[in-house]
């Protein structure tokens, strides 16, 4: 993809040592410095954008950078240095609550490991209150506002299931059947044109919008690109393997309905099947792999290796609460009558 | 492709639909073949569906429950050669 713009010191130096070729070795102790002088990384768009850029190496790719750069030692310790403290403020900041620890404990004794897991990842996403963006959607939001919905989930839908399918070499047996399940749907079952990241790339060339990869990275605010960040994180590294199962559970077992609010939003403004097409295969879909997410991927590693138990939760809650605040910031931004982007969106515009 | 047919395999979930795994033909009540999108679907069984004979996830709106639904006890399994014995009294 296109490499993004800096939004601070720290991404514009990451981003010259990127485009040069030249990578500056200080770059790891510029990036301790701007990550502990944030109050809160989440929303820290210097940081965030910087995470992007790094992590896309690993992806696309950035046009005119090296793919080589990709395993600089440098520029992997930058993001090591950020992940640090990115992955130490979710912990601090995302709860699992007690009771329901206590009652997969109680569960765990009566039906067994795998479906008392299940059972409280259904329980924990059954919690989540707070304002409903998909509500909003289905039932405010402007034809301006839709498109913003379209422009800010694009920065992930375009590569949609692609973080979590790092997960799959390091998982075994009846987990790694389950994700390899549920990744060959999202995927499109073989076939490119159903590919989820193909149907939302239709949907958004029905409402007028670019569907180049990574197009609107430069538009979307920090709380956005770490949602996407945090999922690249969990997928990455080995060791948060529980993280990123967990944030699948999570994230499919709150698609179904609200990917139904989704399409409704799209229809009451006339859009026709072709442009819900997207959501309304996630109704479906969704109902499916939220069952197989539940039991036989995040049970299913669980049973297999109890350690990873509360990261598979910790995962699950972080994918709430960093949605759930990208969602409120979209909300909050359009009932203040504002676009919730860095910048207005010029439809149709080249890239 | 192998030519060998593997079992068509039904997995009822707990407080939710049942998961269909394997080449089965569905039909709606009129008899006609409901297509189907994907290698796994999973059918309605809360009744509450928007888009039967298919699972949307309603089930949870609804507070479907199947804790009624005690696992049953393993059927005793046949050694090889315990078949009935056609040739006894
Ligand atoms: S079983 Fe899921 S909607 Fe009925």
């Amino acid at each position: 993809m296109r490499a993004p713009m800096p939004r601070g010191p720290l991404s514009e130096r990451v981003l010259a040592s990127l485009t040069s070729g030249d990578v500056d070795p200080a770059l790891p102790d510029e990036a301790v410095r701007a990550a502990d002088a944030s109050a809160d990384l989440l929303v820290d768009e210097d940081v965030q954008i910087t995470l992007t850029a790094l992590y896309e190496l690993h992806h696309q790719g950035l046009d005119g950078v090296d793919d080589r750069l990709e395993w600089d030692p440098t520029l992997l310790r930058t993001r090591a240095v950020l992940e640090e403290r990115f992955e130490a403020q979710l912990r601090r900041d995302v709860a699992v609550p007690d009771d329901l620890l206590a009652e997969l404990e109680a569960s765990t004794a009566t039906e067994g490991l795998a479906p008392a897991v299940a059972r409280a990842l259904f329980d924990l996403t059954s919690r989540d209150e707070g304002p409903s963006l998909s509500a909003y959607v289905a039932r405010k939001a402007t034809d301006a506002q839709l498109r913003e919905m379209l422009v800010q989930r694009s920065v992930y839908q375009l590569k949609e299931a692609d973080p979590h399918t790092w997960a799959i070499p390091r998982l075994q047996g009846v987990p790694k059947a389950a994700l390899v399940e549920i990744q060959a749907d999202e995927y499109g079952g073989g076939r490119p044109e159903r590919m989820h990241a193909a149907l939302f790339a239709r949907t958004m060339r029905g409402l007028g919008l670019d569907d180049t990869y990574g197009r609107y990275v430069d538009d979307v605010p920090a709380i956005t690109l770490a949602s996407v960040n945090m999922m690249m994180m969990f997928g990455l590294n080995r060791r948060l393997r529980g993280c990123v199962v967990g944030h699948l559970a999570a994230f499919e077992m709150t698609s179904s309905q609200p990917n139904r609010l989704y399409g409704n939003g799209f229809r009451r403004h006339g859009y026709d099947a072709d442009v819900t097409w997207y959501f309304d295969e996630h109704v479906e879909a969704d109902a499916v792999h939220e069952q197989i997410a539940g039991r036989d991927l995040a049970g299913g590693l669980v049973e297999q290796q109890p350690a990873l138990r509360d990261d598979v939760l910790f995962g699950a809650a972080a994918c709430l609460a960093v949605d759930g605040r990208v969602g409120r910031h979209q909300i909050e931004s359009w009932t203040a009558g504002e676009s919730s982007l860095r910048r207005p969106v010029a439809v149709g515009s080249p890239a | 492709m192998s030519t060998e047919t593997a079992p068509v395999v039904l997995t009822a979930c707990a407080d939710g639909p049942i998961l269909v795994r394997g080449d089965v033909e569905i039909r709606d009540a009129a008899g006609r073949v409901v297509p189907r999108r994907r290698a796994t679907v999973a059918l309605c069984r809360c009744g509450a569906s928007g888009i039967k004979p298919f699972c949307d996830g309603s089930h949870k709106a609804i507070g479907f429950r199947t804790d009624d639904e005690v696992p049953r006890p393993p059927e005793p399994v046949p050694a090889p050669g315990d078949g009935p014995h056609r040739d006894a009294p």
